[in-house]
């Protein structure tokens, strides 16, 4: 089950500066951990949250083992337009989700 | 002759010494050596030799962490965040995890304010530190100590 919360704002005026959460469902396994037969339990995490406003990139992040489970990312945007702002998880073991939010700016 | 008092004030303060000592070597000194130079590493690979100045990065975290699995930390960089001047990557490190990297955040002036709020995983009690990179190339810096009282990456033998 792969899964991601998003938090936009839906409307907001013209160079607002708004804030962004998300939130995605993962348990990233730090590829440290053994279990009680002394193996190693593979890593398995999200390696990069990529943010598009309109096509245009303006947040990406890169994530470590150290990240806690279901990253959370907070961060803010300037709103310049209407449109879509889509948000992209990729990660170890093919996990890629993609997220859209649309925001209307006046 | 020592009195029953006497020696029970000893007993006591002995062991509270011992305690303190296990806590301040959770990790052998050996280990402790090869994080730090991993750590070294992992920041001339961000930083090159360009000097990283103190100052107009704020790493917030809370200072004591009961469970080190999922620890709030946000970095906020004092910044105009225009075209000419802004915070192209924020960039967060700790001393005692297994891999120094925790997080890298790449961004430029359509972010409007350079923040991030994200939870992290602590393995120790120890420094965390935030780096930004600026338009200009420098590099400013902020550090916490934080103490973690159950710390994550430990539960072997839990699953």
């Amino acid at each position: 089950m792969a899964r991601a919360i998003v938090n936009v704002p839906s409307q907001a005026k013209r160079g607002e500066i708004i804030e962004i959460k998300t939130l995605a469902a993962h348990p990233m396994e730090t590829g440290f951990r053994r279990t009680q037969l002394g193996e190693l339990i593979p890593r398995d995490i999200i390696r990069r949250f990529v943010c598009t406003y309109n096509g245009a990139e303006v947040f990406r992040v890169d994530l470590h083992p150290a990240m806690a489970a279901n990253p959370l990312i907070a961060f803010t945007t300037v709103a310049t337009e209407s449109g879509t702002i889509a948000f992209q998880w990729a990660g170890d073991n093919g996990y890629a989700v993609t997220e859209s939010a649309s925001i209307r700016v006046e | 002759m020592t009195t029953r008092r006497e020696f029970l004030v000893l007993a006591c303060g002995a062991a509270s010494i011992a305690a303190a000592r296990k806590a301040g070597a959770q990790i052998d000194p050996n280990q402790q050596a090869l994080r730090k130079a991993a750590m070294q590493e992992a920041l001339r690979r961000v930083v090159g030799d360009a000097p990283v100045r103190r100052g107009r990065v704020r790493l917030e975290l809370p200072p004591l962490i009961d469970n080190g699995n999922s620890v709030p930390l946000s970095v906020a960089v004092e910044s105009p965040m225009t075209l000419s001047d802004h915070v192209k990557a924020i960039h967060v490190f700790t001393e005692k995890n297994p891999q120094p990297d925790v997080v890298s955040a790449h961004l430029g002036p359509r972010a409007g304010r350079a923040r991030l709020s994200t939870r992290v995983r602590l393995a120790d009690t120890q420094t965390v530190l935030a780096i930004a990179q600026l338009s200009d190339g420098s590099f400013w810096s902020d550090s916490a100590e934080v103490v973690v009282t159950l710390s994550a990456c430990l539960e072997e033998g839990l699953i």
